[in-house]
């Protein structure tokens, strides 16, 4: 019983800000921040407003979104999924050799429509996988699901024979590169996809759930929710989340490069969602504020860009930015 | 007065003691046994395979690979794990790209450097900052290739190839073979970790960390330390591929961290640390590189055509086969000493 | 510095964290080569107050002397470099090492800079050897049995020349003879010299090997006696803060010492359950309309009993009916299926979750009836919600607050809420009352009893044993892991409760008991 907690012995020099700028900070700091890049890039930014540079914007954030939504859940449980930039590029590459191959290449509309259902399937039951590797194996989750990140670039690879997949296929491109009423189609998507989660997460069994798995396991299992399947639920959730995001990238690009589809996809997902305000350490959860940090990383990059600073320089401020999420982040937790 | 080792000789305690050893025998010898067997099946079924250029060839091109590894498994035997690796050995080659006008051994120290410095900047943000690992060291991924393109201006930089340079892209280096340089710089870290309190302390922080730091272990500074090991030898291992490659190159060393990682969980260090083998990285790099190797050969064949991507996927396997061995070791474990009810 | 001065001794010691008064002035004296007990219930302020001498807390007032000098250790290192040793009751060892290592990790000796494995070995084998113990040391520690881990724990300790060793629960893990072996062990460290304090609840080892002890209550040191001569009965009732001979008043809680409805109907039959080393072969009953009592001292098994009832953790023996039927829980979601709650006696760590508000745990076991395909409805929670708040009169600012910013009682109201919501024909309670101010405590007591007679069966365990009598139909006994007593409302009384929890299931406790009260009382 004289068990000796270390958090009282050891010497936490940590800085912890005031009460007050730490609740106004949790409650407005994401919306905060994004108007005021905004503004930054309205004042800055040349063409910043205009439709086309707004569609480009968009159209770029739309999957990180879309896979930060997944990873929002699976960190609210209390774990984290590092193979979704892996997944996108399977999804990818094996959505684009069912509708390049041929035997579907001469019916386009059952190609895409298997390309879509075949590899969604497959890469849900991967992301099964992954929770099947926590929940009976009892494996961390890092590396559970490093086994994915390692293999899955390789396995779609493997599936496009180590090629670049070019192909013009209007149906299927559609996803990334059409418009409904004028709003770029993966952004109806991504709209689509925060709002079915935000919702989920607000007013289901199962958004309940998933925050109670996260915030006090023992006890939520004590109050009879299965947290097994909670967590098989929230990894096949980000499997497919990614799988859809990776539609989306071939689709802009017109190509599957195995090699560069959701390069760093997870890093960006992580980003979002810790600047986004959702703690790593699992039990909260904000799909909103998922969207919002997402645009923030997004935009960050993008105005380094435009204000000529290097590519690599950006990289290195994107890299700082998501530390100081995350070290702010511990701070709030007091 | 009761001589209580006789309770542990006693009925089952003696089966578990047996069976712990053997199977530990088995999880430390296994992958040296399954080198053994690959470099036997190799020599018989290919003409070429057992000749000293195949070997060097096949050392050689794994020497990047074996540096990295002796780093990550001082960092994973303490629980952590370092993915910046990769972006950082290219990040060094730049480096060393651009020191190589001072001589080869300017641009080798300079590089060292460069990884020693984001080393200590990886173990400050994880032992102080209190960063998990793995974010961390995946944002240092992020940031590494990053500053190797602000370095490199975003073009590659060639290396001012002196004579000396010549011998690298051979595998020679100063006039000695690179695996000399391999074996002596895991002879080094065996000796640290088997002969040195630090080594002791690094294994024991991974076994339990809570006990350790009550123990009085300056848990902090030996995590520092580990990923300043860690860039050091990454750096080191990005001359050697500036040497390699003659040029310092951003776009290199993409994904070395996860064979580093596969090699060294293959070669008997947990993933969650605590208990390892130095020499057991490197067996765990000549067996991933050995099976390349022989895949190579059977392309060669045409029996099969296996590609370059099919080696993350082998990797992939082989890591999930030894997380899923060692998560039953150390439940298994847990349950003998009952720790955990045997329970589901 | 005179031999005969207290080795350590603590005066007026007080401390108290955030919204907790953990010691009030506590005293601990400890002789020179005395073997000392130190005992309470949970809570008593036994932890705190080692944590304050060894180290790792401080204190906010009061004086500790330690061989002569003042003391205010900074850190458990510093403790331990200046002789004072803390075995735990987890083995705070590193189970991959080798036992060598453990026992010298951070002073392995040294060659020339290089670790000398022979030496590091053979101090260890010696070591060892003092302690009756021979075995490889270049083994892993996890290789061995717990009793062996906790004599290379002991080894390590000794090894510091430490003139004081602490040593908190040892015997949790051992069984007899290994418990033995640890006893001999002791008394060579008196015989050289070294004080030990023991802390435990077994109250037969206690007696076996500890001159005197130091009870607690409360965060007070309550009294400090000599072991032999102490009566088990009284060393219980002061632990528990009873006087021997009190007469039982009513209405120290809202306990109408009335009589419940109790009905035949037989709710609940555990029997012969078996676990670990903790539960062996206990059984209890309960039916519709009564409230059982689990009495027992710490470590008996009572929470253990009520987990294997839930479905918690899993039984390796033992047969359980719900109505009549046979069942198995694999989970706490059967048990809840089958109409049963559970309220865990750690509220933070298994009852509560934290950042949620007081609406989303209240609901959280009832969200599938509040649901309606899988979308909970707000205004059913709401109603619920509103409707408990009231009812049970819990303080919250509202339905959204955070429950982690309640108060105790609150908190535990509820966690209660979750339950009731349900409409359960059992509910386990496992310490309610803990940690709860006494307003809150007079409610919930209230409502359990309300329950009661509506026809809901109660499982209680509680340490206060006041609640424990005058809310309990029937009393039963819990005595390591096994069930010796069942007590009906007419046989209920303090004496024969202590008497029991006391001395087990050894024939004529009762007739010990009252032996012993009338030695207290000069009549014999």
């Amino acid at each position: 019983m004289a068990k000796l907690d270390p958090a009282t012995t050891t010497v936490a020099h940590r800085f912890v800000l005031p009460e007050r700028l730490r609740n106004f900070g949790q409650t407005y700091g994401g919306l905060t921040a994004l108007l005021l890049i905004i503004l930054y890039d309205i004042l800055f930014r040349p063409h910043f407003l205009q439709v086309q540079s707004l569609y480009n914007d968009l159209q770029e954030v739309a999957p990180i979104a879309i896979i930060a939504t997944g990873m929002t859940l699976v960190i609210a449980t209390g774990g984290i999924d590092l193979s979704v930039g892996s997944l996108m590029a399977f999804a990818g590459a094996m959505a684009a050799v069912i509708f390049l191959s041929p035997a579907l290449s001469n019916i386009p509309l059952l190609g895409n429509m298997l390309a879509l259902i075949i590899p969604l399937i497959v890469t849900g039951l991967l992301g099964l996988f992954n929770g099947f590797l926590i929940t009976r194996f009892r494996i961390q989750p890092i590396i559970a699901t490093l086994v994915l990140f390692i293999a899955g670039r390789g396995m779609a690879l493997v599936l496009s024979n180590d090629k670049l997949q070019d192909f013009n296929n209007p149906g299927f491109q559609f996803i990334g590169q059409g418009s409904v009423l004028g709003v770029p189609f993966q952004v109806i998507l991504m709209i689509i996809i925060v709002a079915v989660f935000a919702v989920i997460m607000r007013i289901t069994t199962f958004g309940r759930y998933v925050l109670a798995t996260g915030g006090n396991e023992a006890a939520a299992r004590l109050a009879g929710i299965p947290v097994n399947r909670v967590k098989l639920a929230v990894y096949t959730i980000s499997a497919l989340l990614a799988a859809l995001a990776g539609f989306i990238i071939i689709a802009i690009n017109s190509s599957s490069d195995a090699t560069r589809v959701g390069l760093n996809g997870e890093l960006d997902a992580i980003a979002a969602v810790a600047v986004g305000g959702t703690p790593l350490t699992g039990g909260q959860a904000s799909v909103p504020g998922t969207l919002i940090g997402a645009l923030i990383v997004y935009l960050i990059g993008a105005t380094l860009v435009s204000q000529n600073v290097s590519f690599g320089v950006a990289q290195i401020i994107k890299a700082a930015i998501i530390l100081l999420a995350v070290y702010f982040q511990r701070q709030r937790k007091g | 007065m009761a001589d209580i080792s006789t309770t542990k000789v006693s009925g089952s305690n003696r089966l578990a003691t047996g069976w712990t050893r053997s199977k530990s025998t088995l999880q430390r010898q296994g992958p040296l046994i399954a080198l053994v067997i690959l470099v036997l099946f190799g020599a018989f079924r290919y003409d070429n395979f057992f000749s000293t250029y195949n070997f060097l060839t096949v050392v050689s091109y794994n020497t990047t690979f074996g540096l990295i590894a002796l780093g990550m498994t001082f960092v994973m035997m303490t629980g952590g794990i370092d993915l910046s690796v990769g972006s950082l050995a290219a990040l060094c080659s730049v480096v060393a790209a651009l020191a190589s006008p001072f001589g080869l051994l300017a641009a080798i120290g300079a590089a060292a450097l460069a990884g020693l410095i984001v080393g200590l900047f990886n173990g400050w943000v994880i032992a102080w900052l209190r960063i998990p690992p793995f974010l961390a060291t995946l944002a240092m991924l992020l940031a590494a290739r990053g500053m190797a393109l602000v370095l490199a201006k975003d073009a590659t930089v060639s290396v001012n190839a002196t004579s000396d340079w010549a011998g690298l892209s051979q595998g020679i280096l100063f006039g000695i073979p690179l695996p000399v340089f391999l074996l002596l710089a895991y002879a080094i870290g065996s000796i640290v970790l088997n002969l040195t309190r630090f080594g002791r302390h690094v294994l024991a922080i991974g076994g339990n960390e809570e006990a350790a730091r009550l123990m009085g272990l300056p848990v902090e500074r030996i995590k520092l330390a580990v990923y300043a090991i860690s860039g050091v030898l990454a750096g080191l291992a990005g001359a050697l591929l500036a040497g390699q490659t003659f040029t310092g190159s951003t776009n290199e060393a993409v994904g070395w961290e996860l064979t580093a990682i596969a090699a060294v969980v293959v070669g008997g260090t947990l993933l969650t640390g605590g208990m390892g083998s130095v020499w057991g990285s490197l067996v765990g790099v000549l067996l991933l590189g050995l099976v390349f190797n022989i895949l190579d050969f059977e392309n060669g064949f045409g029996f099969i055509s296996l590609g370059v991507s099919w080696q993350s996927v082998i990797r992939g396997v082989f890591l999930l086969i030894v997380v899923l061995v060692q998560s039953r070791l150390t439940r298994a474990k847990k349950v003998r000493l009952g720790q955990e009810p045997s329970g589901p | 510095m005179n031999q005969s001065d207290p080795l350590l001794q603590m005066e007026h010691i007080s401390k108290a964290f955030p919204g907790v008064v953990a010691l009030v002035d506590a005293h601990l004296s400890v002789n020179r080569g005395e073997v000392h007990a130190l005992v309470g219930q949970n809570g008593a302020g036994k932890s705190t107050l080692i944590k304050i001498f060894t180290g790792a807390y401080r204190r906010d007032s009061g004086s500790i002397i330690f061989d002569g000098r003042a003391i205010d250790f900074q850190s458990p290192q510093q403790a331990q470099n200046n002789g004072i040793s803390t075995i735990y009751q987890e083995i705070n060892l590193v189970p991959f090492r080798s036992v060598a290592e453990n026992v010298f990790m951070t002073r392995e000796p040294r060659r020339w800079g290089f670790i000398d494995w022979r030496k590091m070995r053979a101090e260890t084998a010696t070591l060892l050897k003092r302690l009756s113990v021979s075995i490889d040391v270049t083994q892993p520690l996890m290789n061995y049995n717990i009793a062996i881990q906790q004599m290379v724990a002991i080894a390590r300790a000794i090894s510091f020349e430490s003139k004081l060793v602490v040593m908190d629960e040892p015997t949790s893990s051992l069984n007899e003879r290994e418990v033995e072996t640890l006893f001999t062990i002791i008394r060579q460290l008196k015989a050289d010299g070294v004080s030990v304090i023991f802390v435990g609840h077994r109250l037969d080892e206690l007696y076996a090997i500890c001159d005197r002890v130091t009870i607690m209550r409360d965060g007070r040191t309550v009294d400090v006696r000599e072991m032999k001569g102490l009566p088990k009965v009284e060393l219980v009732a002061k632990m528990l803060g009873k006087d021997l001979g009190e007469v039982r008043r009513h209405g120290q809680t809202s306990f109408e010492v009335g009589q419940h409805h109790v009905e035949q109907e037989v709710l609940l039959e555990a029997r012969g359950l078996r676990r670990g080393r903790v539960l062996q072969g206990a059984s209890v009953n309960v039916h519709a309309g009564e409230i059982v009592g689990l009495a027992g001292l710490l470590g008996s098994g009572r929470s253990e009993v009520a987990r294997a009832v839930f479905g918690a953790d899993p039984l390796e023996q033992g047969e359980v009916r719900v109505e009549g039927k046979q069942v198995h829980f694999h989970s706490p979601a059967d048990a809840i299926h089958a109409g049963i709650g559970f309220c865990p006696e750690d509220r933070k760590m298994d009852g509560i979750i934290p950042y949620l508000s007081v609406r989303e745990n209240l609901t959280l076991a009832a969200l599938p009836t509040l649901a309606r395909n899988g979308i909970v409805s707000r205004e059913k929670q709401q109603e619920i919600v509103d409707h408990f708040i009231r009812r049970l009169g819990i303080k919250t600012t509202g339905p959204e607050q955070k429950i982690r910013e309640l108060s105790g009682g609150n908190q535990q109201k509820v966690l209660l809420a979750r339950w009731l919501c349900l409409n359960p024909k059992l509910l386990i309670l496992d310490e309610p009352t803990r940690g709860i101010d006494v307003g809150a405590k007079a409610e919930i007591q209230a409502l359990i009893e309300e329950l009661a007679e509506k026809g809901l069966g109660v499982l209680m365990i509680s340490s206060e044993l006041e609640e424990l009598l005058e809310g309990s139909d029937r009393v039963v006994v819990l005595h390591d892991g096994q069930t010796v007593a069942s007590l009906d409302r007419q046989d209920i009384s303090l004496n024969a409760v202590l008497a029991v929890m006391a001395h087990g299931d050894d024939d004529n406790s009762l007739e010990t008991a009252n032996k012993e009260e009338d030695v207290q009382h000069g009549e014999a």
